[in-house]
């Protein structure tokens, strides 16, 4: 299938407000999941944030990143203002970057997000030092490698309803 | 203009940062957005809910039967000391009521699930799923069926948050129960507790169980905390290194009680004429 981004002549259907709300959503409830204590958990919250900052950044930027990040802080009880700072800086620089990285494919797209993903880390890892806690090891920063490959696999995916053809055939046999 | 935004954003998230862990001054804030958390905390709870209650759907007529066995031997050898104990406490209340002692604190209590951990890597906490509308209040302390896991630290209306006793910010005065030697156990964040401030020729061997001292006035007298698992003495310190071990299930995700202190112990008295004794 061919990549939809700036190279590409396949144009998308217009992305429908609820669908950026249910995947914010279960991405909130995938962060709140018991398994969130496995080491290499990626923020599902920041990789689906970062996506729509790329993608819309009209609809999406930095007021939703900040409510999103008080959310994540409060679950997580952790100091308030930890993920609202970290998740700000990743919608301002994914927004920023997005003209430039919608002209790559999908596995040049998550070479461009990693660095965001590990900045974010190392950002509440700071944040954490400066309200003294020890540093956790580098193993902390294990969910950004993997976030970026998951990447392709998310992109693929929250674009899906966007695939749909203009006009559907009612005919057609799938 | 997308620049000034960041820097508004980032600003506003700093000054919470600050108002939060400087001041903490802006709980009512938390409590509001914790509010909204509660319905996807709850549906995120469905999954290993259901898990559990296959579980115990499956559990075999055989496993129920031999753990019946094991429960009934277990209640006799309990009830040979229930005996005991009944016997032992109103002598003790004899004795202490012939010491003019005060009598123990009543301690009342009511049983919690633990909701979740919290994600943080830095922090050891849970969240346990009674809250100030139960009567849940903050610095009661929480235990489970072999001892102490921690305290009570934030209430929300139907929840509430727990220190456990391996958190860096956690501190409890301790007796061990072989010397009567009084301490202070404080989180290494690792699962593990340590005993800072013990002479390096102190009293500990690995393997003496400590147990709260009651001098703080939260924790009640008696409980058990910790079991000492490493000792490391070297003179070129004026501190023994004490590690110990929490006996209680303080990681697991268990039943936990929260203990209701009914009168709180009164501070002691300061000495007016301190300066006047001889004995010390």
């Amino acid at each position: 299938m061919q990549t939809p981004n700036h190279q590409s002549n396949r144009i998308l259907r217009p992305v429908r407000p609820w669908f950026i709300v249910l995947s914010i959503l279960i991405a909130l409830l995938l962060n709140m999941l018991p398994p969130r204590q496995w080491l290499f958990m990626p923020d599902w919250v920041l990789l689906t944030l970062c996506f729509w900052s790329i993608r819309e950044g009209q609809k999406i930027g930095m007021g939703v990143a900040f409510c999103l990040g008080l959310f994540m802080d409060v679950a997580d009880s952790a100091a308030l203002g930890q993920h609202a700072l970290a998740y700000v800086i990743a919608s301002y620089t994914a927004s920023a970057f997005s003209k430039r990285i919608l002209w790559f494919s999908l596995p040049l797209q998550a070479l461009h997000v990693f660095p965001i993903f590990l900045a974010t880390s190392a950002l509440q890892i700071f944040i954490q030092l400066v309200a003294g806690k020890d540093f956790p090891g580098f193993a902390q920063f294990l969910p950004s490698f993997v976030a970026a490959a998951l990447w392709p696999l998310l992109s693929f995916f929250l674009l899906l309803p966007q695939y749909q053809p203009e006009f559907r055939d009612e005919t057609r046999p799938i | 203009m997308p620049l000034t935004v960041l820097f508004f954003y980032i600003a506003l998230a700093v000054a919470l940062f600050v108002l939060d862990f400087r001041f903490h001054a802006i709980g009512f804030l938390r409590q509001g957005i914790f509010v909204l958390t509660v319905p996807l905390q709850r549906l995120s709870q469905v999954p290993k809910n259901f898990l559990l209650e296959s579980k115990r759907y499956f559990y075999t007529l055989d496993s129920a039967r031999t753990e019946t066995e094991r429960l009934k031997a277990a209640a006799l050898v309990a009830a040979l000391d229930l005996n005991r104990v009944t016997q032992l406490k109103s002598e003790n209340d004899n004795l202490r009521a012939l010491l003019e002692l005060r009598r123990r604190e009543k301690v009342g209590g009511q049983a919690a699930n633990v909701l979740y951990t919290a994600r943080d890597p830095f922090s050891r906490r849970v969240y346990i799923d009674k809250g100030s509308q139960q009567g849940i209040r903050e610095g009661l302390p929480v235990i489970d069926s072999k001892g102490i896991i921690g305290q009570i630290t934030f209430t929300f209306p139907f929840s509430s948050e727990v220190t456990l006793l391996t958190d860096k910010s956690q501190a409890i005065p301790v007796q061990i129960e072989r010397t009567g030697q009084r301490s202070i156990t404080f989180g290494l964040g690792n699962g593990q507790v340590e005993l800072r401030y013990m002479p390096s020729n102190a009293d500990v061997v690995i393997g003496d169980i400590l147990h709260t001292s009651g001098l703080d006035g939260i924790y009640p007298a008696g409980f058990q905390v910790a079991r000492v698992t490493q000792v490391a003495r070297d003179n070129a310190y004026a501190f023994a290194r004490i590690v110990a071990m929490p006996l209680a299930d303080v990681e697991g995700h268990n039943l936990v009680m929260v203990l209701d202190i009914q009168e709180k112990s009164p501070l002691p008295v300061e000495q007016k004429n301190a300066e006047n004794r001889e004995d010390y």
